[in-house]
């Protein structure tokens, strides 16, 4: 258990760095963009929401630095995030709130589901090497060069048009009551496909390569030539000796590039206009929502280290020796 | 290299992006801004990738756009390559807490999503230039790198002959710069390749979502117009490929060098492992027959 | 004709194919008899090991084995090529008749399997219609014959001291009651006093099982001990093989008596210790004549041109003993 304790106390570190560097980068940067935008929308706004943005972005010059880090922290404690200016004026944690789902519904899944794919395709190709499946590198290489923004409009520009299955953009046909009726539910898997296919074919590839390469490396373990030696059939020695193995680096390099996934994949809503965290932010980044941006920021980071959190609980559950007895 | 035709490859498509990086605004037909009367139009001899809804020549957009996209690749990856050198190393070879310390650090940078946090940092900017885009990008992306690095030092530093020199009282400074480093070359190279390949597609990403250096071109500016002008929608696919095509095309030699790193540090990635008809494997050594020895 | 039980004849392996092609074992012609220990001792390089890999056709790529016999005799006076075996034939064939115990203890259980299913698993692949219930059964009992407690069936392999493990691998090459166990330097990671232990271990089962062993080592006063013939390789050659009374006492090959002397005796008469000067020779770049002959204090002209065959020498009674050196003429 200490190992799960470590691990959490790590991304509570983790989660304040977060917070600390969303506290200093609006300080440290010369210029107040949020003061202009504050003064502009001034009369539609409470006190009580001013003061909010205050503290969220240093604005009031008469605290020291300590005395704002502390407000801060407690206004983000308390759930305040402040006001949106793209969607004025509901509060940044409502705004965020409508986009969360969309975004853990379709990047999350196609995340797990692309490693899953990407896994056992490289523990193939490592274990099949010197045959077809070497034929795979060089395509999976292309794939994961390209931006998966780009492969999005790739595919909405090849598969989408007024008689396609596939719908251009959006969650799900415009006009529908969301709720748990097949209509809604089969509306919304038919707009995810798309966007959840170009992440997927974007992801796979870097997995494909990872296991692979790990393959080749425990192929060579003793193990694996005892297990050959048992003479056990292929499929045993393949899965149960060298992917079993195979696959405990790989989950650590799941969590670690989670970080870097997420950035791809939030590129993907912006294509198909897809209503989750990602479009948000590039609304944001237009209309210069700062309190909007910011708090994307912080919840995709925390969503990321929960996911950390439960890789970590899988790796527990594959590798013996992390465990410790009584 | 000779041996490594994958590197090679590699080497020569970087080379001439490089190439089109500097001469680019000289070889371009057409001032990649200037409005025109041809509006929108599908790839020609006058316009060999189309123009834009301005009239604007795609062609030169895509070649002017190539030295800012080389510009933020190369200091993007000097930044994080000289930072994750200094952090990984010295973490890897400091022993207790301070190791420790540095090494949490580049840890907690791993796993803080790389993209948004740019993304925050650089729209917060007064000005973005590409020198800040890549300074952002630089500074935020070294943690994989120094990861890697602190690993192999950790290994490093157990060696006999590391060992040795400790023994003869060599300076701290002295071990690491002339035993270790030379003996991190390949990670550190490759590291370097990758963080470009990063950077690049940070850069893009960036521009695309409408974070750029103000008045330039890059291939992410072109992608950005292509989407906000609803290429898509109008059928001008010939608006957002070639530039897609020319991210696809760096990444893959960048990829293709790293292979070839990957194969020189990793010997069981080498190796051909079949040839005259044999498939060696493992597990079921291949017997020859007479006639094929 | 009976007695034999495993049988190389013209062995060759090599690394690579076509003009890179390294040979590791050159022509090795090996005769395992029932019940016998039968000792393959060298120098790292010598290519002992790589002869046991190729023979069992475990080496990894890039080996290949180019030629040459490895005949099995079975219970039913059979006889097999293990080099002629379709994968399948190959598959049923390992660990049923010939098992082994490999070098490193630390990396030949997988580590993030539990003991017992790398016991089971074996019989379970040879016995498919066996119950769990005599699986469990058999590996408890396989741990008995080792002196390992049943509770430890559930560890994982990081729970187990070296000698335990080692210990294990040795219960584990004897689940499917093989006639032929190779072991390669099964014990050269462990201190003496474990090594002893699982030495007497092994030679008490032995005689209880009467399995043969192909036992693999550097240390030639380790064989002394427990081998009943050994035979001594060099550049990929067998140099020479006699009875391991014989050797020990009057070993022919200057070779033979270079290793004698480089470790210490453990009952016998005392040696100087002096070791080999000199480096095992580079497979790439083999000497003319015979390969030791750079390194040999009794090297003569003919030695640098003409490689001495491997025969009995003359004068010697009986066809139990060969050697390869100009030294001992061979009939």
């Amino acid at each position: 258990m200490s190992f799960l304790l470590k691990r959490f106390a790590f991304y509570l570190v983790t989660a304040w760095a977060a917070v600390t560097i969303n506290f200093l980068v609006p300080r440290l940067i010369p210029g107040d963009p949020v003061q202009a935008l504050i003064t502009k929308q001034r009369g539609q706004m409470t006190t009580e929401a001013v003061r909010s943005l205050y503290v969220l972005f240093g604005l009031d010059k008469n605290e020291s630095l300590a005395e704002q880090y502390v407000h801060y922290l407690g206004q983000l404690l308390r759930g305040d995030l402040g006001l949106s200016f793209t969607f004025f004026p509901s509060p940044v944690a409502d705004v965020i709130g409508t986009g969360l789902p969309w975004t853990v519904g379709l990047v999350g899944i196609t995340t797990v589901i692309g490693f899953a794919i990407g896994t056992a395709a490289g523990t193939v190709a490592g274990w099949r090497r010197g045959s077809w499946a070497d034929a795979l590198i060089p395509i999976t290489t292309f794939l994961s060069s390209i931006p998966y923004f780009w492969l999005g409009l790739v595919a909405i520009a090849l598969l989408t048009g007024p008689a396609s299955f596939f719908p251009a953009g959006g969650a799900y046909e415009t006009g529908l009551v969301p709720g748990w009726d097949w209509e809604f539910v089969g509306s919304v898997l038919r707009h995810s496909l798309l966007p959840a296919v170009t992440i997927l074919i974007s992801s796979v590839s870097g997995w494909i390569l990872s296991m692979r390469n790990m393959m080749v490396t425990v192929s060579s373990e003793d193990y694996v030539t005892v297990a050959h030696a048992k003479g056990l059939s292929e499929r045993r020695v393949m899965v149960a000796y060298a992917a079993r193995n195979a696959l405990l680096p790989n989950v650590s390099g799941f969590a670690l590039a989670l970080g870097f996934i997420v950035g791809g994949t939030l590129l993907v809503e912006i294509v198909f206009s897809y209503p989750g965290l990602g479009l948000q932010l590039f609304q944001a980044v237009g209309a210069k929502d700062y309190p909007l941006m910011q708090g994307i920021f912080l919840i995709i980071t925390l969503s990321v280290l929960l996911a950390n959190l439960l890789a970590d609980v899988a790796y527990l559950a594959l590798d013996p020796r992390t465990r410790r007895e009584g | 290299m000779r041996s490594n035709p994958k590197a090679l490859t590699g080497l020569l498509l970087l080379g001439v992006f490089v190439v089109l990086a500097v001469a680019g605004p000289w070889l371009a037909p057409f001032d990649p801004s200037q409005r025109s009367s041809d509006l929108l139009l599908p790839p020609s001899s006058a316009h060999w990738f189309g123009t834009t809804h301005l009239g604007q020549d795609i062609f030169s957009q895509v070649l002017v756009g190539t030295r800012s996209v080389v510009f933020v690749g190369a200091v993007a990856g000097v930044v994080a390559t000289v930072l994750s050198v200094l952090v990984g190393v010295t973490s890897g070879y400091l022993s207790g807490s301070a190791g420790e310390g540095l090494s949490a650090l580049s840890n907690v940078f791993l796993v803080i999503p790389a993209l948004p946090l740019i993304i925050i940092i650089t729209s917060s900017l007064p000005q973005t230039s590409n020198l800040t885009i890549a300074l952002t990008i630089g500074l935020t992306s070294w943690a994989w790198n120094a990861r890697v690095l602190r690993a192999q030092t950790l290994s490093l530093r157990r060696r006999d002959y590391v060992e040795a020199a400790r023994a003869t009282g060599e300076s701290t400074w002295r071990i690491i710069v002339f035993e270790i480093l030379p003996n991190l070359t390949a990670v550190i190279a490759s590291g370097f390749v990758g963080t470009v390949l990063f950077a690049v597609v940070s850069e893009i990403t960036l521009a695309f979502i409408g974070v750029s250096d103000a008045g330039g071109w890059n291939w992410g500016t072109v992608l950005y117009w292509a989407q906000s002008q609803q290429a898509l929608a109008q059928g001008a696919w010939w608006w957002f490929v070639p530039a897609g095509l020319a991210i696809a095309v760096l990444g893959t030699a960048l990829s293709l060098v790293n292979f070839g790193i990957d194969e020189y540090v990793n010997p069981r990635l080498r190796g051909r492992t079949s040839a005259r008809g044999v498939r060696m494997r493992v597990g079921f050594t291949p017997v020859l027959s007479e006639e094929a020895s | 004709m009976s007695d034999r039980v495993l049988e190389i004849r013209g062995l060759t392996v090599q690394y690579g194919l076509g003009a890179d092609a390294v040979q590791a074992v050159r022509d090795v012609t090996l005769t395992l008899h029932r019940g016998e220990v039968l000792g393959l001792a060298g120098e790292s390089g010598s290519g002992k090991s790589t002869l046991a890999y190729g023979m069992t056709r475990l080496l990894p790529p890039p080996g290949v084995v180019r030629g040459g016999e490895v005949l099995f005799h079975t219970d039913d006076g059979e006889t097999v090529d293990v080099l002629r075996m379709r994968d399948a034939e190959l598959r049923r064939f390992r660990w049923a008749e010939v098992a082994l115990v490999f070098q490193g203890a630390m990396n030949s259980l997988n580590p993030v399997q539990r003991v017992s299913t790398q016991l089971m698993d074996v019989i379970k692949a040879h016995a498919p219609r066996s119950s769990a219930m005599s699986r469990k059964a058999r590996a408890r009992e396989l741990l008995a014959l080792v002196n390992i407690s049943a509770d430890r069936l559930d560890s994982y392999p990081h729970q187990l001291s070296g000698g335990m493990r080692q210990r294990v691998m040795i219960a584990m090459a004897l689940a499917l009651e093989p006639r032929v166990v190779i072991m390669d330097e099964p014990t050269t990671a462990l201190d003496v006093v474990v090594q002893r232990q699982i030495l007497s271990t092994l030679a008490e089962l032995r005689e209880r099982l009467g399995f043969s062993v192909v036992f693999i080592t550097h240390d030639l006063s380790l064989l002394a001990e427990f081998a009943d013939r050994i035979a001594i390789m060099y550049g990929g050659r067998v140099v020479e093989e006699a009875a391991s009374a014989d050797l020990y006492r009057t070993p022919l090959h200057p070779y033979s008596d270079g290793l004698l002397r480089s470790f210490p005796a453990l009952k016998g008469p005392r040696r100087e210790l002096s070791g080999i000067p000199g480096s095992p020779p580079d497979l790439r770049a083999m000497p003319a004549g015979c390969a030791f002959h750079p390194r040999c204090p009794r090297a003569m002209d003919r030695c640098g041109d003409h490689s001495p065959e491997l025969g009995v020498p003359t004068g010697h009674a009986g066809d139990d003993r060969t050697v390869a050196c100009w030294l001992h003429p061979v009939v």
